[in-house]
């Protein structure tokens, strides 16, 4: 038996019991196993899922109530801890390291009665791009086998792209959602800070990082983001505003103001099919009477290294208690404390990691704060105040969500500097804190999938959801 | 001590502060638990745990800096502070850098020649402590208790305004006194809830620059504070003297051997990285907030010294010993509630209970006794009806007896004074017919003679005569 994916085009027979939680266990589970070489999971929790299913079905056998997540299978990335199983970030540092708690994304989501159905693959600490830097290896893109996942969510991109299970929950810090979500033909969301809790989600750059879905459908994704969203007392940085009902999709009837940043679209690097895709979609609007005009981002050239200096900065402090002392890998050769730390953190992380806790490291010693830390805090303080502009103006901004497509794997792996600018159009949403959702456009000449990113102002993920249903439906063709 | 130089002394102290949760976390904050059970995913830092706002915390730093005169900072940032050891779990201390809650202040000293002087504050921060590492239990391994990480301190730092071991003991007890009053640090310097570091430098008296610092650590009482920096100055001005250099370092006092010694040069500095904390959006405290602490501040032991001095017309003797804790000016002062006699409320509280409750290594909150029936006590003396020395045996009575009345048991001891003159009458002319020959002496002048019959005459009424009735009826006898 096959299903089609988005839960919102069967969720209604699992209710009525005409599709069986244990039946939809299996399909997903045997997809698993037949796209093991995709490497997109890390741990299956196969027996538990076919336990959950039958639960869920005797309950719908029993007329009893369900959650409204009951008969979807949910996958987390590897850095977002669930109860009594393994959590690592993919990294060999927390090899064989369980969680005692569980995410409040993931308390909410059982509270639903989905059901989590195992870890998939990252970039080791959510650093990457391409889901090379996992020390599982990578993973591989459903589409065509030699082309990377994007990252660092690859896992939860492929995961989904695959029908390896309904949906995925990822982690955006720098665009780790949006671009593996570009590059697999999916939805992904960055939410805006504070609107999802962080509690259990491990921190690569916490005043950057969000918690965000990967669908298959637009519906899925403003379900799941309607039931993870809302205040948390465990995160003092989650916002106490109330969360809209995101599910209830409205129509578009009013004209819209809308940008599109002409030097993103035309910088160097952009592939001809993205920009073209891009270019047509505008066009679709304008002949639907938007608004839509080229607006000019003059900090363009700032995002990348201003991202860069801050995340690492932070990453390099989060990643302090990975020390080999409390859990985790010890080095079997260290011999006195020092040496605890030093060899277990040598020898548990990974090349990438390494490099950004040492660039993190310098750019806060007190003789470089002034010139990168402190600047580049300046500097994005500049890059918010000029994104609060463009919303003053308009109600969306419109780019692609990546320059290319998914790249060959190996491509960039020995040069981490192009690897870093392939973030160049996803960065600005987490520098500035406003929401970003990468959506389905078409795909290249060679049938890999165009991602058209739509951002908008704070906490307007109502009308964010609006949006995109009304560009799937009406402008995207 | 040489006087050609001047001792240049700044102290920091960290005072744990009395919540029921840690500073970040829900975990409990008490000392004496079993080790590693006040702990939880966040304060281990578990993967993926963040920190949260202790707002009982913030306001017992607000209270500390209200009573210390200080500044209160509006927009409190929290810091890093970062550096791997084994007992700091996230490999990061959360603090205060830039935006300290409490700014500037003083704290006034007495010294021993009764002159008063001030204590400038630079600043006072919020804080988490550390876990605690313990090297002496086992040979070969270091054992970390972490119930201890995350409690909230707040960290004080004095100007270099200091300039003696005996200022630094003056200031250490006067903060001590004051965090107690607040009730917002038990103040224990042994058990380390308070800890003192000092910084002390010496210079031949007028220059205007700093010697070069040195930091002493490891001070376990406020009198070893005294002693560390009597050791230190002596040390480094015999150095100086001998035309050495002083090393900037981090000295350890050692206090079965009365000595420093040095820990580690400071020459290589730690470079902590500090930066603000992005998991913990900034903290406003505002306007309203201050108002509202203001409110709840108790009465401090300074304006409680110069009400005892002014409303009950104490000495300042008196109003000092009466203000040395909170517990003692409450009893005092309630016992003045019902009792006008306030230099005897005086005496009852510092000499006989305080003298009761020392004997007893009680503290005034385990006292049974309550305010009312010392003032029962105290106006029993003052109507004559039981003496000063039939008190205290009253007293002794009473505690094992907290439920009976003063005067139901000087009753029941018989110590009621006796104040009817003919049974009275009766036991002088007794105790006059014993020393006929003194009698003589006394009519002959020597008058001094009359303590002799008192004390006769109040052996043989059993303690009860009333001294001042009976003084009057002898006199009268022996003039006649």
């Amino acid at each position: 038996m096959n299903y089609p994916k988005g839960f919102n085009n069967f969720s209604q027979k699992v209710k009525s019991g005409e599709i069986s939680c244990c039946a939809l266990a299996e399909f997903y589970l045997s997809n698993i196993e037949k796209n093991k070489h995709l490497n997109a999971f890390l741990e299956v929790y196969a027996d538990e899922a076919i336990q959950q299913a039958k639960k869920l079905d005797k309950k719908i056998e029993n007329c009893e109530k369900t959650g409204r997540l009951a008969g979807m299978f949910v996958g987390l990335k590897d850095n977002i801890c669930y109860k009594n199983h393994h959590v690592s970030a993919s990294s060999k540092i927390l090899e064989g390291f369980e969680s005692l708690y569980s995410a409040t994304v993931v308390e909410r989501l059982l509270a639903e009665d989905a059901i989590i159905i195992g870890r998939l693959n990252c970039d080791e600490f959510a650093m990457g791009a391409s889901n090379e830097n996992s020390a599982y290896g990578a993973v591989l893109n459903y589409f065509d086998n030699t082309k990377v996942s994007g990252g660092s969510s690859g896992g939860a991109a492929v995961a989904v792209q695959a029908n390896l299970c309904t949906a995925s929950l990822g982690s955006d810090t720098g665009g780790s959602v949006r671009q593996p979500a570009a590059f697999t033909g999916n939805f992904g969301i960055k939410p805006t800070y504070g609107r999802i809790s962080r509690y259990g989600l491990l921190s690569y750059a916490s005043s950057f990082d969000q918690i965000g879905p990967i669908t298959s459908t637009i519906e899925d994704m403003a379900l799941l983001l309607e039931i993870i969203s809302g205040n948390d007392e465990f995160d003092a940085t989650c916002t106490q505003k109330p969360v809209e009902k995101y599910s209830e999709i409205n129509k578009i009837d009013r004209k819209l103001k809308i940008a599109y940043l002409d030097n993103y679209i035309n910088s160097n690097g952009v592939q001809p099919e993205v920009k073209e895709k891009t270019y047509q979609i505008i066009e679709n609007l304008k002949n639907k009477g938007h608004k839509v005009e080229a607006a000019n981002f003059e900090l363009l050239d700032y995002l990348v290294p201003c991202y860069y200096v801050l995340t690492t900065a932070e990453a390099s402090s989060n990643l302090s208690r990975y020390s080999g002392l409390l859990y985790g890998y010890r080095s079997k050769n260290s011999i006195d404390l020092e040496s605890t730390f030093k060899k277990s953190r040598s020898e548990g992380f990974g090349d990438e990691v390494k490099r950004r806790i040492m660039s993190g490291t310098f750019v806060l010693s007190s003789d470089y704060y002034d010139a990168y830390y402190s600047k580049a805090q300046k500097v994005r303080r500049v890059i918010q105040n000029r994104t609060k502009e463009l919303f003053a103006d308009y109600d969306y901004i419109l780019n692609p969500t990546t320059p290319t497509t998914a790249f060959e794997i190996g491509g960039k792996t020995n040069d981490p500097i192009a690897m870093y600018l392939a973030d160049i159009f996803t960065v600005q949403a987490p520098l500035a804190g406003n929401p970003a959702l990468s959506i389905p456009c078409g795909v290249d000449n060679n049938g890999m999938p165009i991602g058209i990113q739509v951002m908008t102002d704070l906490f307007n993920e109502k009308h964010l959801i609006n949006f995109a249903k009304y560009l799937c439906e009406e402008i995207i063709k | 001590m040489n006087s050609k130089y001047e001792v240049v002394i700044g102290l920091e102290i960290h005072a744990q502060l009395l919540t029921k949760s840690k500073a970040f976390s829900g975990d409990r904050a008490e000392y004496g638990n079993h080790p590693n059970t006040n702990v939880s995913v966040v304060s281990l830092a578990h993967p993926g745990t963040l920190p949260r706002h202790n707002k009982n915390a913030v306001e017992k730093a607000i209270k500390i800096g209200l009573a210390f005169n200080c500044q209160i900072e509006r927009y409190n940032k929290y810091s890093r502070k970062n550096y791997f050891y084994a007992d700091l779990p996230k490999g990061y201390q959360i603090t205060q850098f830039d935006t300290p809650i409490c700014k500037g202040g003083f704290v006034k000293i007495k010294l021993k020649n009764g002159t008063s002087k001030k204590i400038r504050l630079t600043r006072a921060h919020m804080e988490e402590d550390t876990g605690k590492s313990i090297h002496d239990i086992e040979p070969q391994n270091s054992l970390i208790d972490y119930n201890r990480a995350g409690t909230p301190l707040i960290e004080i730092v004095t100007e270099p305004d200091i300039r003696t071991g005996e200022e630094a003991f003056q200031f250490l007890t006067e903060v001590r006194k004051i965090l107690r009053y607040l009730d917002v640090c038990d103040g224990n310097m042994e058990e380390g809830s308070l800890r003192c570091d000092c910084n002390i430098s010496v210079r031949p008296i007028g220059s205007s620059e700093f010697g070069t610092k040195v930091e002493v650590k490891n001070m376990n009482s406020m009198s070893n504070v005294k002693r560390a920096i009597e050791f230190e100055t002596e040390r480094q001005i015999t150095a100086i003297e001998k035309g050495e250099k002083i090393a900037a370092e981090t000295r350890s006092f050692d206090a079965l051997k009365n000595l420093t010694f040095s820990l580690r040069s400071k020459e290589m500095v730690n470079d902590y990285r500090y930066f603000p904390e992005p998991d913990l959006p900034p903290l406003i405290v505002s306007d309203e907030m201050i108002k509202q602490i203001a409110k709840q501040m108790p009465q401090l032991p300074e304006q409680l010294y110069e009400k005892f001095l002014n409303n009950y017309n104490l000495g300042s003797y008196d109003a000092s010993v009466l203000t040395e804790t909170k517990e003692i000016a409450a009893f005092f002062e309630s016992i003045c509630k019902t009792c006008s006699n306030y230099k005897a409320a005086a005496n009852w509280t510092m000499v006989h209970i305080k003298g009761y409750l020392n004997e007893n290594a009680l503290e005034f909150d385990d006292f049974k006794l309550s305010p009312e029936k010392i003032s029962n006590l105290i106006n029993l003396i003052d109507e004559g009806k039981i003496s000063n020395s039939a008190a205290q045996k009253v007293f002794a009575e009473l505690i094992n007896h907290p439920n009976d009345t003063s005067e139901i048991i000087a009753q029941r001891l018989n110590l009621i004074q006796t104040s009817d003159t003919t049974e009275l009458e009766k036991l002088i002319e007794t105790a006059l017919n014993k020393y006929p020959q003194k009698i003589n002496e006394y009519k002959s002048g020597k008058t001094g003679l009359l303590g002799l019959f008192m004390g006769e005459v109040m052996k043989l009424s059993g303690g009860k005569a009333d001294p001042k009735i009976a003084s009057k009826l002898i006199k009268d006898k022996l003039e006649k």
